[in-house]
C-alpha cells in the first residue's frame, strides 16, 4: 500500500476488449505523484481507451486501477473531484457561450461550491487566455479555442492530477507552445500531469516520465533518464584498413559489429572506455579519422519500438 | 438538505440548457400554433359547420372561446404532442453522448443516477410547458375570436369563468401526466444509442404503435395497460361533478411505466461504457 500511495495512477493487468480485439492488453502503468508523465503511442494504440477506463467512463474487461489511491470504479466519486481531464478532444454545447458551458459543467459537479462558481470560471478562462471570447457561442470557436476551453474546464478547481488526452491536437505551433507552457506552470505547482500524445516531439521537452504504447501494449516505461539508458549505446569508428580493424575489434570482444561503407558501428556498454581503444588503434598504426560513442535519440528509440510512419497498426 | 440544494443547481442548469436551445422554443411555438390555427379555421368557416361535425367539442368553440384549448389538446394528442415529447426525451442521454458533453458531465462528476433523474425531471418540465402553452394559447385566441363566459360542460351543467380556467389548468396537468410514461420510455431508449434522432424516432413510433393497439378490439385485454389508453380521457375532467376516476387510473398507469422504464434506463445507463 505505501508504495501505491506514492503513485497517482497505478494499473495492473488492465485490459479492454472490444469484441475480439484487445484495444488495451494487460498494461501496468505506474505514474508517480508529481511527475509529468508522457503517454506516447501511435493513433489507435489504445491511449484514449486506457484514459476512459481510468476515469470510469468505460469498465475494464480485466485488471485493476487505482487513481489517487482510490480503487476504480469503486471509489470513483471520491477520486474524480481531484481530477481535471480532457478526453478525446473538447466537447461543448455549441449554442451556449464558452463561459456558460463551463458554468454548466461546474454545476454538474455536486462537490463544487456554487457561490465561488463565477469567480472560478473566470479565473480558468483567464488562465487559458479566453477571457475575451468568453461570451461568444462555442460554435463560433476555432478548434484551438475549443481545446483551450477544454483545458479551462479541467482547471475549474484546484486539482491533484490532470489527465490530458492529446491536448495539443489541432493547435498551431504557437498554441502548442502555449499549452506546453501552461502544463509546465501547472507541474511547477506540484500537480501531477498525465499527458498523452502520438508525437514524441510534442511532449519530450515536457516530461519527466514516459510510457510507450503500441497496439494495446506498453513496450517501455520509466523516467526519461532510465529510458535513455535502455537505448543501446553505439561505438562509431572511421579508420583505414577496415579488414584488419574488424579483426582487432574482435580480439577486444566487439563481435556484433556492422560494416557501413565508410565506418564500423558496434553496440557497446554505456561505460565503454573509448580512450583506451583509441590508444590501442594508434599503437597499431591505424589512421583513425573518427571515434566516438553515440546515444540514439529518444525519437529513434520510439520509432524502433512502435514502427515508423502514418500506418495505423490495426 | 445540502445535497438537495446542490442538485437544485444541476436542475436549474439543465433547464437553462434546454431553454437556451432554439429548438425548445420552436417546438413550444409550434404547439401554440395548433389552437391558433384551429380557432382561425373555425372562425372563418363557422357558418358552414353543422353541429356535431368535425372532432368532438369543435362546434362548442364558437359558443365559448375557452373550449379552443380543449379541442386543440384533442387534436395534438395523437401525433404532435408525442412527437415533441419524443424529441426532448430521445435527446436526454443520446444528445449529450453525441455532443461528447456526456463524458465531461460524468467526470465532473455528476453521478449517473443523479444525471438520469435530473434529465427526466427536465422532460417533465418541458411536458408541462408544452401542455400549458397549448391551453394558454387556446384561451387567448379563443377570447379574441369568440365570446367567452361561463362554460357549459359535457354534462350540460354550467361552471363559472374562474372555475373553467381551473379546469383548463387541470387538463394541462392531466395531459402532462399522460406524457410522463412516454417520456420515461424515451429516456430509456436514449440510453441505448448515441444517435439522438434514432432515439426520437423510436420513441414516437412506440407512441404510434400503442395507439394502434389501443384501437384493435381483438386486444381489448391489453388496452388498459397501454400508456396511451387514458390520453383522451381528459374529457372526464369536463363533467360536473368532476369525475376523477380516469385521472387516478392514468396517474397509476403512468407511474408504472415510469418505474419500469426508469429502472431499465438506470440499469442500462449505470453499466454503460461511454465511448463517445
Ligand atoms: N467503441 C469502440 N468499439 C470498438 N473498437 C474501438 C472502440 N473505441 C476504440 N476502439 C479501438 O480500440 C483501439 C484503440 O483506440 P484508442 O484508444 O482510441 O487509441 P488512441 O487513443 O491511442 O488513438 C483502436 O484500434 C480502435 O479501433
Ligand atoms: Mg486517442
Amino acid at each position: 500500500m505505501p508504495q501505491s500511495l506514492e503513485l497517482a495512477i497505478k494499473t495492473s493487468s488492465l485490459t479492454k476488449q472490444f469484441g475480439s480485439q484487445k484495444a488495451v492488453s494487460s498494461i501496468d502503468l505506474s505514474v508517480p505523484k508529481g511527475s509529468v508523465f508522457g503517454f506516447l503511442g501511435p493513433n489507435g494504440s489504445g491511449k484514449t481507451t486506457t484514459i476512459r477506463m481510468i476515469l470510469g467512463l468505460a469498465a475494464a474487461s480485466k485488471g485493476e486501477i487505482e487513481l489517487l489511491g482510490h480503487p476504480i470504479p469503486k471509489e470513483l466519486e471520491h477520486a474524480l473531484p481531484k481530477v481535471g481531464a480532457l478526453v478525446e478532444g473538447p466537447a461543448f454545447y455549441p449554442y451556449m457561450s464558452g463561459r456558460n458551458n463551463l458554468i454548466r459543467i461546474d454545476s454538474a459537479d455536486r462537490n463544487s461550491t456554487a457561490s465561488t462558481r463565477k469567480k472560478r470560471v473566470d479565473a480558468a478562462l483567464e488562465r487559458v487566455g479566453l477571457t475575451n471570447a468568453a461570451k461568444k457561442k462555442v460554435h463560433a470557436y476555432s478548434l484551438g479555442m475549443k481545446q483551450r476551453l477544454g483545458l479551462a474546464n479541467a482547471l475549474l478547481k484546484p486539482r491533484e492530477i490532470l489527465i490530458l488526452d492529446e491536448p495539443t491536437n489541432g493547435l498551431d505551433p504557437q498554441g502548442t507552445r502555449e499549452v506546453r507552457n501552461l502544463i509546465r506552470s501547472l507541474a511547477a505547482e506540484g500537480i501531477t500531469i498525465f499527458v498523452s500524445s502520438h508525437l514524441l516531439s510534442e511532449i519530450e521537452q515536457l516530461c519527466s516520465h514516459l510510457a510507450v504504447m503500441t497496439a494495446g501494449k506498453i513496450v517501455a516505461q520509466g523516467s526519461l533518464a532510465e529510458l535513455r539508458n535502455e537505448s543501446q549505446t553505439r561505438l562509431v569508428l572511421k579508420a583505414d584498413r577496415i579488414d584488419e580493424l574488424v579483426d582487432l575489434l574482435k580480439t577486444q570482444g566487439l563481435t556484433k559489429l556492422s560494416l557501413k561503407p565508410d565506418r564500423v558501428v558496434v553496440p557497446v556498454p554505456s561505460d565503454f572506455d573509448v580512450a583506451s581503444l583509441n590508444q590501442l588503434l594508434v599503437k597499431k598504426k591505424f589512421m583513425v579519422s573518427e571515434i566516438r560513442l553515440e546515444q540514439p535519440s529518444l525519437e529513434e528509440y520510439f520509432v524502433n519500438l512502435t514502427g515508423e510512419g502514418f500506418e495505423v497498426v490495426r | 438538505m445540502f445535497a438537495k440544494s446542490l442538485s437544485l443547481s444541476l436542475m436549474l442548469s439543465e433547464l437553462r440548457v434546454m431553454f437556451t436551445r432554439r429548438r425548445t422554443w420552436a417546438m413550444l411555438a409550434a404547439i401554440a400554433l395548433i389552437p391558433i390555427l384551429l380557432a382561425v379555421a373555425v372562425a372563418l368557416t363557422s357558418d358552414q359547420l353543422a353541429p356535431g361535425e368535425g372532432p368532438p367539442f369543435l362546434d362548442r368553440v364558437t359558443q365559448n372561446g375557452l373550449f379552443t384549448g380543449f379541442t386543440a389538446t384533442l387534436l395534438a394528442l395523437p401525433l404532435f404532442l408525442p412527437l415533441t415529447m419524443a424529441v426532448v426525451a430521445g435527446d436526454t442521454i443520446a444528445g449529450e453522448a453525441s455532443l461528447g458533453t456526456l463524458r465531461y458531465l460524468l467526470i465532473a462528476p455528476v453521478g449517473r443516477l443523479r444525471l438520469l433523474v435530473v434529465k427526466y425531471l427536465g422532460t417533465i418540465v418541458f411536458a408541462l410547458a408544452g401542455t400549458f402553452t397549448l391551453m394558454l394559447a387556446g384561451g387567448i385566441i379563443g377570447a379574441i375570436l369568440f365570446p367567452i363566459g361561463p362554460v357549459t360542460l359535457l354534462s350540460g351543467d354550467q361552471i363559472s369563468l374562474a372555475e373553467s380556467i381551473g379546469r383548463m389548468a387541470l387538463v394541462a396537468v392531466y395531459t402532462a401526466i399522460s406524457m410522463s410514461g412516454l417520456l420515461a420510455i424515451g429516456l430509456f431508449v436514449s440510453t441505448l444509442t448515441t444517435v439522438p434522432v434514432g432515439a426520437m424516432a423510436a420513441t414516437v413510433v412506440l407512441a404510434g404503435v400503442s395507439q394502434i393497439l389501443d384501437n384493435l378490439p381483438q386486444l381489448s385485454w391489453l388496452h388498459e395497460w397501454l400508456f396511451t389508453h387514458y390520453w383522451l380521457s381528459f374529457a372526464d375532467l369536463l363533467r360536473q361533478p368532476i369525475e376523477l376516476g380516469s385521472f387516478a387510473s392514468n396517474s397509476l398507469l403512468q407511474l408504472g411505466y415510469i418505474a419500469v422504464f426508469g429502472a431499465l434506463a438506470y440499469s442500462r445507463f449505470t453499466t454503460k461504457d461511454i465511448l463517445s
